[in-house]
């Protein structure tokens, strides 16, 4: 219940925000409504993300889809009791980790190329790196990666290899004041 | 003996001088004995006198034990008694000599004071020694506690020797030099990511849990005045509690560091701990200055103003000491970009902006901890990237050693001082309650604040995590230092702070610096892991930040992460331009990590003598970094080229592009592979402006990376074969034509390699590739296609900047621009005798073998392992010849694209075939059948090359090489494919 009556309120600040974006009231938001955040022009990989808004082949993400992806950022709770059966919440590591290894993987076949992510490289680093440099590194980035030697890092080798060695994976893939407003999610939708 | 008629300070320094003058050998003997003992006391007490007296600045010389004269002779000690006499006797042995010239002077006076100090650093080092031979006691007992158990000792001894304790850490030498060494080092290493992203738990410990410990500590040992706990002898009213409560509640720096150090928790928690310990001196330093004026005022006539003037006090030391800081940190940066002509005293501008942040914020009395602080957090990127290699390890390594001396010295004197008794007052009952106070209200003020915190942060803060941080709150000689400086006069109990806080800190540093290990292992709590970081964790992490980044603005969320990368933009768009080097600003730190990575990879499989190439590590290619380290990274790519086993196929001999550039190559190979470089045997040049790449360093290098090369010889890996390798391999070996030098004599050895030598045998097992091809050429095919400019020199033909994508497997087209590295331009012309005696020798061999294609001879395993050691030398030859230039401090940068360059070739020959000329096609065929799986076949059966059309033109090759347009020579560094 308190939970419900907390995020209420937050989840009221996120649907703002999406009528906010959502600037013709259509009740749908479509790619072009996320030059409004004129931040992620800055972002080198702020396509990517806007673009893992939306599932393949629509063109459109309704409110509780926008919801269901912010989901993946709030905090993990420690002390969630693990419902069998329940599939894993959104904000689970695991799940984290997918959304991001489904940033890099952009041909969604499981596996992060070297082409994908000399491309993701490319974004990031602009015209800082020579095209040499940035081979070199990918190059070296998969082969740390890539246990079963198949040339490019399924998601098992990311997880493994990746970020979740930083043994902070919780903060890298978690925004903090998501922490309530998301949480509810659950909830709403239901209710 | 009148032993006490004149003090030895007053003698002047002659009078102790002409001991030569001794010459009864039993007198000289004991005279000796004595006078050595008085030395040593001399020492002591001068020392002493320094120490308690800095705060007034000594001139040197004039100073000569000033405690002496006042003290007088103090009857019955018998060190002193001794000095004296021995004083005497060289007092008499003066006389019975008189005056006039001597030949040897005493003049201790003179050289006293550095003469202590240097003593006394060097009783601390010889001390820390003496604890880490045994390493069992090393991981059971902190350094810190032996220290003060030292200490300890020694303030006993000279206790005994002279009845009054001379020495104590004096706050001033403390608070302006030992203090700021170990600041500055914690700061400037401070991993300052982790720093800020724990910044707001850092600031609540440090500031709320910093207050709360000092205001509860100092009204409960109050009200234990009150309670009749505290003997009525403690004439202590309620602000002198709290003002003793402010001093004894920060957790200490140099304590935390010396023990966290040695506890290896994990990181987040080190940094919260450390953080508070280093942010709360701002707290500390107001409370105390703002209690010591409310003390000297009276408690009756504080105001309510005055309050408040203490936390606009506050409010000013802390920020105005982080501005502080920072300014300096920006100034720092701004120096170091124009270094590049003074790379000797680059590390001097880091030591003294970091100190002088520190003394400005002294000079100011606002926090000089918070500024030097944030001065090394700041300055840290800018600075590291700016200096050079060299400069970087000097500031590392200056920087901890000094602090590492220091906190040594602080902890000894920590010990000395406790053995004046004089100096402090016992009192039970504040004892023991100001220890449970603090440990009690440190516990509570962690627990307390973790509980709001964890509301807040992202990875909260578990049980075990606050026990450690309670259990860490350690006080040290901040405090101590704090404590001695008090007035006696206003504050009347000064002298049972003193023996509260010296009992505090020994129960903090000794006791639970000596059981937290324990604890920390019995709680099981993460330690840090030595993972080495990965190219994979370093692309995340900043995907990752660009993610959160994202979200947070699509959620509308001004949130950390926001800010962050608002800091990052400002950064980059300004900051990064201000005080970065132009060439350093176009760096991206991906790169950099990357080539971290590289020579991390590369030293450790140097270290490990090869043995721990987990091959994956090993087959990485490793672009070998621009910036330094030539012959490090130089291993790993020998290594990669040559970490498998060969296989040679026959038809790719076949199809060699042209054999005059192979012969070239050979020659070159063998040369370079057995000549050293003439050796000096002295060194001439000696400047105090630059540190030449000495001729002397630089063929030592040589020689080590010739024992490496054959080291590595011996290590094999086949399972990781990548294709690129492969072929690069096979084509670099397969140009290889050992036969045509099995005649070992060719080579000039210079008698004095004899590492060469010894290396052979490890060369010879190794024979791994066997492989011999019969050139169809004739000899007089030589002449003809090499310049006569190759008569003289043995090196390749000084042409062809740009050569032609087939050309890029001869190493010394490898780095693009770059004069031939390798024998050519150097040693002829120092040895032009030996090369011009090997090539005329090669020749005369060559005529005498080599005239039809003949079936395969078994090769000589010596030449055959000279041949391969001649292979693809992707930078190792270069580095000697690039730190050559006589200006050069840092390795030229072209000399590492050697392999990169050829590798990537090989990638556009790939791509982009259509557009490859004649003579890339050439080795078209030469590469397809090099994508065998890597199982490294038997050496083949050698064959007469069938002679090919090709081949039998050589020249024409050669000459299409020459005449190759120099498509980027001007530009080492950026090989465009386009180039090709």
């Amino acid at each position: 219940m308190f939970l419900i009556s907390v995020s209420a309120a937050h989840l009221l600040r996120l649907y703002e925000r999406f009528q906010f974006l959502d600037k013709d009231n259509r009740g749908h938001l479509r790619p072009e409504d996320f030059e409004a955040v004129l931040e992620l022009s800055e972002n080198p990989i702020g396509d990517r993300i806007v673009e893992a808004f939306f599932k393949p082949g629509q063109e459109t993400v309704d409110f509780p889809s926008f919801v269901r992806v912010l989901a993946h950022f709030r905090p993990t709770e420690k002390n969630r009791n693990r419902d069998k059966g329940q599939p894993d919440p959104a904000n689970s590591r695991t799940r984290k980790l997918k959304f991001a290894f489904r940033l890099y993987d952009r041909d969604r076949d499981g596996k992060i190329s070297r082409a994908e992510l000399l491309q993701v490289l490319r974004e990031m680093l602009g015209m800082q790196v020579t095209e040499e440099q940035l081979q070199s590194i990918a190059e070296r980035a998969i082969q740390e990666a890539d246990l079963d030697k198949d040339g490019a890092i399924s998601f098992d080798e990311f997880r493994k290899v990746g970020p979740l060695e930083l043994g902070s994976a919780f903060i890298l893939l978690t925004v903090r004041h998501l922490n309530d407003e998301v949480s509810s999610l659950s909830y709403w939708r239901s209710g | 003996m009148d032993v006490g008629s004149r003090p030895p300070a007053s003698l002047p320094p002659r009078l102790l001088s002409s001991i030569k003058a001794e010459r009864d050998v039993s007198a000289m003997s004991s005279g000796m004995k004595m006078l050595l003992l008085g030395v040593t006391l001399l020492l002591l007490r001068a020392a002493g006198a320094d120490l308690s007296g800095s705060a007034a600045p000594h001139p040197g010389p004039v100073l000569s034990s000033p405690s002496a004269p006042p003290l007088g002779p103090p009857p019955g000690a018998p060190g002193v008694a001794l000095s004296r006499s021995a004083v005497e006797e060289e007092q008499e042995a003066e006389e019975h000599h008189g005056g006039g010239y001597r030949v040897v002077q005493w003049e201790w006076s003179y050289v006293q004071t550095p003469y202590i100090i240097a003593i006394w650093l060097l009783v601390a080092s010889v001390a820390k020694i003496l604890f880490h031979f045994s390493q069992r006691f090393t991981t059971v007992v902190p350094e810190s506690c032996m220290l003060i158990l030292l200490g300890l000792v020694l303030g006993g001894i000279v206790l005994i020797a002279s009845k009054k304790q001379l020495y104590q850490l004096d706050p001033s030498l403390f608070f302006l030099f030992l203090l700021p060494t170990i600041v500055g080092d914690a700061g400037y290493f401070m991993p300052a990511r982790l720093f800020f992203d724990n910044l707001g738990s850092i600031l609540t410990y440090a500031v709320v849990g910093t207050l709360w410990n000092a205001f509860c500590t100092g009204f409960s040992l109050y009200a234990a005045k009150l309670l009749g706990v505290i003997d009525e002898r403690v004439q202590a009213e309620l602000m002198d509690f709290l003002l003793f409560g402010a001093l004894i509640s920060a957790v200490d720096p140099v304590a935390v560091l010396a023990v966290f150090e040695e506890v290896h928790v994990n990181e987040m928690l080190f940094i919260i701990v450390f953080g508070e310990s280093l942010v709360n001196d701002a707290v500390t330093v107001v409370l105390y200055k703002v209690y010591i004026s409310f003390v000297e005022v009276g408690p009756g006539n504080v105001q309510t103003a005055d309050y408040f003037k203490g936390v606009a006090s506050f409010l000013i030391v802390s920020i105005g000491g982080t501005l502080v800081g920072l300014v300096f940190a920006v100034i720092l940066g701004f120096i170091t970009r124009f270094t590049k002509k003074v790379r000797i005293i680059e590390p001097l501008f880091v030591f003294l902006m970091v100190y002088l942040a520190y003394l400005t914020a002294e000079l100011f009395s606002l926090s000089a901890i918070l500024s030097m602080t944030f001065c090394g957090i700041g300055a840290n990127k800018y600075v590291e990237a700016n200096i050079s290699q060299k400069s970087r390890t000097t500031v590392k390594y200056t920087m901890k050693t000094l602090a590492s001396i220091a906190e040594t010295i602080i902890f000894i004197f920590l010990g000395i001082s406790a053995v004046d008794k004089s100096k402090w007052a016992w009192d039970t009952g504040l004892v023991s309650c100001t220890l449970v106070f603090i440990f009690v209200f440190r516990a509570v003020g962690v627990v307390g604040q973790t509980w709001v915190l964890n509301r807040f942060r992202l990875v909260p803060l578990d049980k075990i995590d606050q026990v450690v941080m309670s259990y860490g709150g350690l006080r040290g000689a901040v405090a101590f230092a704090l404590v001695v400086l008090l007035d006696g006069e206003q504050v009347k109990a000064k002298d049972y702070f003193v023996a509260t806080t010296i009992v505090v800190v020994f129960f903090t540093v000794m006791f639970q610096g000596l059981t937290i290990k324990p604890l920390v292992k019995w709680l099981k709590v993460p330690r840090s892991t030595n993972r080495k970081p990965t190219i994979n964790e370093e692309i995340h992490e900043r995907a990752f930040d660009h993610i959160l980044t994202a979200v947070e603005d699509i959620a509308g969320l001004q949130g950390y992460h926001h800010w962050r990368d608002k800091w990052e933009q400002f950064d980059k768009n300004y900051l990064s331009k201000l005080l970065l080097r132009k060439s350093v600003y176009r760096k991206s730190e991906l790169w950099e990590a990357y080539q971290k990575i590289n020579i991390r990879d590369a030293i450790s499989v140097i270290d490990q003598g090869g043995n721990v190439l987990t091959s994956a590590r090993l087959s990485l290619p490793s672009m070998a970094s621009r910036a330094s380290f030539p012959e490090v990274t130089n291993v790993t790519n020998y290594l990669r080229e040559n970490g498998s086993g060969v296989c040679l196929d026959l038809q790719v001999i076949d199809n060699v592009p042209g054999s005059k550039v192979e012969e070239d190559m050979e020659t070159h190979h063998v040369l370079a592979g057995n000549l050293y470089k003439p050796r000096k045997r002295y060194q001439s040049h000696y400047s105090r402006h630059f540190m030449p790449l000495g001729e002397k360093e630089r063929q030592d290098r040589e020689v080590f990376q010739r024992n490496m090369r054959s080291r590595m010889e011996t290590f094999k890996s086949t399972r990781h074969k990548r294709h690129k390798k492969e072929r690069s391999l096979k084509k670099v070996n397969m140009l290889r034509d050992p036969h045509r030098w099995n005649d070992p004599v060719v080579v000039p050895v210079e008698p004095e390699e004899d590492k060469a030598d010894h290396s052979d045998p490890e060369k010879e097992e190794d024979v791994g590739i066997t492989f011999v091809a019969r050139k169809a050429e004739t000899p007089k095919q030589r002449p003809k296609s090499v310049p006569a400019a190759l008569d003289v020199c043995q090196s390749p033909p000084p042409h062809t900047p740009s050569p032609p994508a087939a050309d890029s497997h001869l190493p010394w087209k490898g780095s693009v621009g770059a004069p031939p590295p390798c024998v050519s331009v150097e040693a002829t012309k120092i040895i032009p005798v030996d090369l011009q005696q090997a090539w005329n020798q090669s020749i005369s061999s060559l005529e005498s073998i080599s005239s039809p294609p003949a079936p395969a001879e078994p090769v000589h395993p010596r030449v055959s392992a000279l041949s391969r050691l001649g292979g693809p030398r992707p930078l190792s030859y270069t580095g000697p010849t690039a730190g050559g230039s006589p200006s050069a401090g840092p390795p030229l940068p072209q000399a590492s694209f050697s392999f990169p360059e050829r590798k990537k070739k090989q990638q556009v020959e790939e791509e982009e075939e259509e557009e490859e000329p004649g003579a890339s096609q050439e080795m078209q065929p030469l590469m397809s059948p090099l994508r065998l799986p890597g199982s490294p076949p038997p050496a083949p059966p050698p064959a007469p090359p069938p002679g090919s059309g090709r081949r039998r033109n050589p020249c024409v090759y050669l000459r299409s090489l020459v005449t190759t347009p120099p498509g980027g020579s001007s530009e080492p560094h950026s090989h465009r494919p386009t180039q090709l």
